[in-house]
């Protein structure tokens, strides 16, 4: 029994590294997206355009890391295609983001059509569980390199954020538009690369989906990441390195309800799957009142307004 | 021109054309992908209201839509956007087949009107869920509507595989049915299901309370600015809570007329994207509850010309779903144009 409940914890963080990876590049993406005082809802379509580029791509070529860059260059185009249509007076960035996602979604299916027979090369994974007996703790450390890259890109937004002249045009744009307008940063095109830069990012995690896990390409690849997206950020608080904790916690609670059931409870298995929604809407909750705005919030955001 | 058709003049030309720009967009998109856009558009306008069973089959799928989009379009006028339609719908349509599972005795109009109450009711407060923390907590209500459509949507696999699972539906978990005697009927002549009337009824009540009476212009007041209503003494609080419970009834209903018209048992096929897509129509026709009704029927047909289209020109299912995504896209954006012609303004003003 002990080493049943050993196993549940393992697959747990197992499960938090391989399910939480694209979701921590679509919430990195989200996280620089708002930063700049644009929302992207349409991060799903992004996603599953992402997923069926590099698939494609991957396919085709015969090198997952073409696939894995070709997912960004579609994504980053999607982006800064949503961005330049919000970039008009009136235009409603969450209404556009949904448009988006039926778009992307869409777009991705028409041509993805002849590659869900198909197996493309995938992508190599990092065995950092050698030194361990545990055959279940070998399969839980074996990592992918994305992941890595991820953890690396948390960092550098942060950096980049806190640090860099850019990063600093790209707070300013997104705490006033009018502060920046005085001080004569182009806010539309700060926006639009923002923007594009998330694409970017959520693309390559759509790539995550299909060529590493689950590994493969089909209409019913993503369930949500993209749309969660939003959630995470606003549960990390905008910090790109909380994106990294909120992912991993996501992943984890996610692989709750199939861990579980390896060990014999089946009872509840769809109710462990709402764990990370509820655990959001508790958070949000919480964290939420009518007299004042959450710390870190750029004020620019129409979510918060 | 009497002036209230001058009024609705800028909308409407600024609609046609956009669904122009889409429809040439649409057609380069399939010329690039090698099928001629002159047929495909013959053969989805066969498709949709080419014969009467293709209207029919197109006001099926419009049915639905006219009432989810109540679920976007009705919070939009206190200035909220709702994407909770999905969930409504779920747990309307779970608890609807659940009431009717609990009254196997009752005569079947009794369980129908059961049926409607109960999914009105949960689905009304599921969306009202979401319009109580923001109103109360400052949550901001499309991030919570989109989590409660996905916790929804668990709720309904958790009871659908386990509780009320009924064992001889074995790889599609379902409820029990509900009862051959218990399910809706057809529109006599036709083979349209009462759903249809139930929706165009829903959009026409809905836009009279919003349009003609005190509680729709106190709503209209609030959603313009939140800070002169509460100084005018309307209670905002109360107004965003009554118009989210009747938005959500409206979504509640469409799921279950799901379950009692189409499937018979509640499943994951009230997962349908009926919600989603709703939210779109609301976008589209700009919240009015009366233009809900001719873009839920455009959607319809778009919809419904699917599988003519994969038949007869070999394009993807997903066809029908880049051209919904170009005419949104297109007809959001033209949302930049409104007022930008002086035309309209010059004789709107004198």
């Amino acid at each position: 029994m002990e080493v049943g409940w050993w196993g549940v914890a393992i697959a747990v963080l197992g499960g938090a590294i391989r399910i939480g990876t694209p979701f921590l590049f679509v919430s990195l993406g989200e996280c620089l997206t708002e930063k700049s005082g644009r929302i992207n809802l349409g991060l799903e379509g992004t996603l599953v355009m992402g997923a069926m580029t590099g698939y494609a791509i991957s396919l085709h070529s015969g090198s997952p890391w073409l696939g894995v860059l070709s997912a960004g260059l579609a994504g980053a185009v999607l982006g800064a295609l949503h961005s330049w249509l919000c970039s008009h007076q009136r235009v409603n960035d969450i209404a556009v983001g949904i448009a988006m996602m039926l778009f992307g979604t869409g777009v991705a299916f028409f041509f993805g059509k002849p590659y869900i027979q198909p197996s493309a090369p995938r992508l190599p994974s990092i065995d950092l569980g050698g030194w361990s007996a545990v055959p279940q703790l070998q399969a839980a450390l074996q990592i992918n390199a994305l992941f890595l890259m991820g953890i690396v890109v948390a960092i550098a937004l942060r950096w980049m954020l806190k640090n860099t002249a850019w990063g600093l045009k790209v707070r300013v744009v997104g705490e006033s538009a009018d502060a920046a307008r005085a001080l004569g940063l182009p806010v539309d095109r700060i926006r639009i690369l923002s923007t594009a830069q998330g694409g970017f990012l959520a693309g390559i995690g759509g790539s995550y989906l299909s060529l590493y896990y689950p590994f493969n390409w089909s209409e019913g690849l993503s369930s949500g990441q993209g749309l969660m997206a939003v959630a995470l950020v606003i549960f990390a608080r905008w910090q790109p390195v909380g994106c990294l904790w909120v992912s991993l916690l996501w992943g984890g609670a996610s692989a709750l309800g199939p861990s579980l059931q390896s060990v014999g409870i089946t009872y509840g298995y769809y109710i462990f799957n709402a764990i990370p929604y509820l655990m959001t809407l508790a958070v949000m909750i919480i964290t939420c009142s009518p007299r004042r705005t959450l710390v870190g919030v750029p004020h620019e955001l129409t979510v918060t307004r | 021109m009497p002036k209230s058709l001058h009024r609705a003049l800028e909308p409407f030309l600024i609609i046609v054309g956009s669904l122009s720009v889409s429809m040439v967009l649409f057609g380069a998109f399939v010329a690039a992908a090698g099928a001629n856009p002159f047929e495909v558009y013959q053969t989805m306008y066969r498709a949709a209201f080419g014969t009467l069973f293709s209207w029919q089959n197109t006001l099926i799928r419009a049915a639905p839509l006219m009432l989810t989009a109540l679920c976007t379009a009705l919070p939009g006028y206190l200035g909220l956007i709702t994407i909770g339609g999905e969930g409504a719908v779920v747990i309307g349509g779970l608890l609807a087949a659940i009431a009717a599972l609990t009254m196997p005795t009752a005569p079947p109009m009794i369980v129908l009107v059961t049926m409607a109450l109960v999914g009105m009711v949960a689905g009304g407060i599921w969306l009202t869920i979401g319009g109580a923390l923001r109103h109360y907590r400052a949550v901001n209500e499309t991030i919570s509507s989109l989590l409660l459509n996905y916790i929804a949507i668990a709720l309904l696999n958790h009871l659908v595989t386990g509780t009320f699972r009924d064992p001889e539906s074995l790889n599609h978990p379902s409820t029990h049915h509900i009862g051959e005697a218990n399910m809706l009927g057809l529109i006599p002549g036709t083979d349209l299901h009462w759903g249809l009337v139930f929706g165009v009824v829903a959009c026409i009540l809905t836009w009279f309370l919003m349009h003609h009476t005190v509680f729709g212009f106190a709503s209209q007041i609030a959603g313009g600015n939140v800070r002169a209503a509460q100084i005018a003494g309307l209670p905002v609080g109360r107004l965003i809570l009554i118009v989210c419970f009747v938005a959500g009834a409206a979504g509640g209903l469409a799921g279950m007329l799901e379950v009692a018209a189409i499937h018979g048992r509640a499943n994951d096929t009230l997962n349908a994207n009926y919600g989603y897509a709703g939210i779109l129509v609301a976008f589209v026709a700009r919240n009015n509850p009366l233009a809900i009704m001719p873009v839920a029927v455009l959607l319809g047909g778009i919809r419904a010309s699917s599988g003519l289209l994969q038949r007869v020109h070999e394009l993807p299912d997903a066809t029908v779903l880049v051209m919904q995504g170009i005419i949104f896209l297109v007809i959001l954006f033209s949302e930049t144009l409104y007022g930008r012609f002086s035309r309209f303004q010059k004789q709107g003003v004198s």
